[in-house]
């Protein structure tokens, strides 16, 4: 990659829960138009660190550097305000509520707490349309009556919608089959193309290979190398998520006792 | 869908082109019978089975189809539709508000204290009647936020207001027996009668509101698929709108009690006013759109920043006011509070009219206008089968097992709507 400046980068952060260290000095930055992959074991601080990112939780200590100057998130709310969204892996879609009305749920476009529906139909649409998705057949369908993937898309949409710059993943393709799986890795290269930078959380290295620029592993709380997915192989990434081997990436300090 | 789950009595699975179905009334006959295929039935048995209610003791009973008797039923009705309408909120939420028959006798007593000639308290019905709403609003605010801050389920909550109120109703009745209410103002809300040219007017007025919210629809929404309607359907409403409204005003209109001429009663103009208010609130503000979304996935709507509390409140203060303004229609249909107030089950009666109204107990699901549609069905039956002279306990069956069937029906609706993937 180019010496853009990285969109988000974060310094050091840990994170504890009382007696449990969660995160231990996490070094972690992604560029605008980037997909970087977030992979590590179960417990390794994945989801600590995105909630972190996301507000639900505050960093203990380290610094947060957004577009080039330090941010602290105290709530969704601050990080949602800088232009980042992030896409949980159980998607947090009301499924009573048809396609458009989601999203923008929480958001709606009114006047005197008036719906303005017509201009969050076509939005939404244009949103859909811009994002290459044409497997939903209305936008006003209830969203119980589409497919996991169709799912994952509107989920997905709803973060774009909002001029977001930083996009988090959490396990998109977790609970989805092989076709389905296809359509929203295409759709997460697609975000990146388009400019956004993506955070792609992910246990499936096949997925993660297929779409990121690059990786970064955590294992036990602490960042442990980061990977150029043109000059890296699955079994390096495996290496690092398993053992922690330090790898030799410039600009990327690695911790002293896994030396 | 996959395809395992689509194979049923009605054939193949849908085609998935079939949102663009032609207009007129081709497409209308296909619209139906998909609808019907696919258990999308909306409003249409319940509408089909009060008519055959309505036939049966037109039939039967001699006096109910007299334009007094159909009087009495919109003032009995009004009363349960109200607090239906309460229901239908909580229950969008996926909550439940036990308290609301003893909170309607709560609304009726203060209205009753705060009327009372010769007290030092003494006001104008009015105003009375404000106050008294805004103190159950109060009440259902602060049951709500035990529910929305405490966490303790609303059953409970509720079970506890259903206790609490009924003591405070007998503390205060226990010694001073019946208070006659001679506000005139608070007599209105039931019997006020609206001479025959006024009764018209309104009909018009709210034959023309459907009309109104399709073109509004087509003026702001030009393009989208809120606008396109199937002008066959949009007809038969607005005409059966019509047909309502100006069928009810003339047959009130057409009653005498003796020599006293009958007319459209305000206590029907109330109810309708209550359903619209309540209706756009649900569907057209972005309040209403967060009701739905909580009841639907609270955790969803929490991260997508709506206040979830706030909504919870909001909603049991709705519950309380609805079910005040129910509580004094019914106070004013006997000019008075007596210990047997809240009459009957009117609880029960409250949450079936909004169930079998098709609003889901799990939250997220139904609409206002259930309500008032079960409301009606619940309210002719037991009117219907009083004119023929059966027994409370037959009247007890009776309704419950048309909310059994009501239920059924629409469960059965349901599985074959998820079936066919709509």
């Amino acid at each position: 990659m180019s010496d853009t400046p990285p969109l988000l980068e974060l310094r050091n952060l840990t994170k504890s829960f009382g007696s449990v260290q969660a995160l231990s000095g996490v070094d972690m930055n992604v560029r605008s138009g980037e997909v970087m992959a977030l992979v590590g074991d179960n417990g390794a601080g994945k989801s600590t660190l995105i909630k972190c990112i996301a507000g639900t939780h505050t960093a203990d200590s380290g610094e947060i550097v957004f577009e080039g100057r330090e941010v602290k998130i105290h709530g969704p709310k601050d990080s949602s305000r800088l232009g980042i969204e992030v896409v949980y892996q159980d998607l947090a879609l009301c499924d009573n509520l048809d396609v458009v009305q989601n999203v923008y749920l929480g958001r709606e476009v009114n006047r005197f707490q008036i719906l303005n529906e017509a201009t969050m139909e076509q939005t939404t649409s244009a949103t859909l349309k811009s994002l290459a998705v044409t497997t939903i057949r209305s936008v006003r369908q209830p969203v119980a009556t589409l497919s996991g993937g169709q799912r994952q898309s509107v989920a997905v949409a709803k973060a774009v919608q909002w001029n977001s710059k930083l996009v988090i993943l959490d396990e998109p393709t977790a609970a989805l089959g092989v076709a389905q799986t296809e359509q929203v890795l295409a759709l997460v290269r697609r975000l990146g193309e388009q400019g956004l930078a993506v955070i792609l959380i992910s246990h499936n290295l096949h997925d993660v290979f297929e779409t990121a620029d690059r990786i970064t592993v955590l294992r036990l709380g602490r960042s442990v190398g980061v990977f150029d997915r043109r000059t890296t192989t699955q079994q390096a990434v495996v290496e690092a998520i398993t053992a922690g081997t330090p790898t030799k990436v410039a600009g990327i300090a690695t911790s002293p006792e896994t030396a | 869908m996959t395809t395992v789950d689509v194979v049923g009595p009605g054939g193949p699975p849908p085609a998935p082109e079939e949102e663009q179905l032609p207009g007129g009334f081709a497409g209308l006959v296909e619209r139906a019978w998909l609808n019907l295929r696919t258990g999308n039935l909306g409003p249409f048995p319940i509408i089909v089975g009060e008519i055959l209610v309505v036939l049966i003791f037109g039939l039967t009973a001699t006096n109910f189809f007299t334009a007094v008797n159909f009087v009495n039923l919109i003032t009995q009705t009004a009363g349960t539709a109200m607090l239906a309408y309460g229901v239908v909120y909580v229950l969008l939420l996926g909550e439940i508000d036990l308290s609301i028959g003893y909170l309607a006798g709560i609304g009726a007593l203060i209205v009753a204290e705060l009327q009372l000639p010769g007290s030092s308290w003494h006001m104008n019905g009015i105003l009375a009647m404000l106050i008294a709403v805004a103190a159950c609003a109060l009440i259902g605010g602060v049951q709500g936020s035990i529910v929305a801050f405490v966490g303790v389920p609303s059953f409970v909550v509720t079970l506890g207001g259903f206790l609490i109120w009924q003591g405070v109703i007998l503390n205060k009745l226990e010694q001073r027996g019946t208070i006659i209410i001679q506000d005139r103002w608070i007599n209105y809300t039931d019997a006020y009668i609206f001479s025959h040219f006024a009764g018209y007017l309104i009909a018009a007025i709210l034959t023309a509101l459907y009309p109104i919210s399709i073109l509004y629809k087509l003026v702001v929404a030009r393009g989208t698929h809120i606008a396109q309607q199937n002008w066959t359907i949009v007809a038969i409403k607005a005409v059966g709108i019509a047909i309502a409204a100006f069928g009810t005003v003339a047959i009130a209109n057409h009653g005498k009690i003796i020599t006293t001429p009958e007319g459209l009663p305000l206590a029907g103009v109330l109810i309708v006013l209550a359903f619209v208010v309540l209706t756009f609130l649900a569907k057209w503000t972005t309040f209403g759109r967060h009701v739905y979304a909580v009841g639907g996935n609270a955790e969803a709507a929490r991260r997508a920043g709506i206040s979830v509390p706030r909504i919870r409140v909001l909603v049991f203060m709705i519950s309380g006011a609805t079910a005040a303004v129910g509580g004094i229609i019914f106070a004013a249909q006997v000019n008075s509070v007596a210990l047997t107030f809240p009459p009957g089950n009117l609880l029960l009666n409250a949450i079936a009219s909004a169930v079998i109204g098709g609003v889901s107990l799990f939250g997220g699901r139904g609409e206002v206008r259930g309500a008032l549609l079960g409301a009606v069905l619940i309210g002719t039956l037991q009117n219907g089968l009083n004119t023929l002279n059966v027994s409370n306990g037959w009247i007890y069956i009776i309704t419950g097992l048309v909310l059994l069937g009501a239920v059924t029906l629409d469960t059965f609706a349901r599985r074959l709507q998820a079936r066919s993937g709509r």
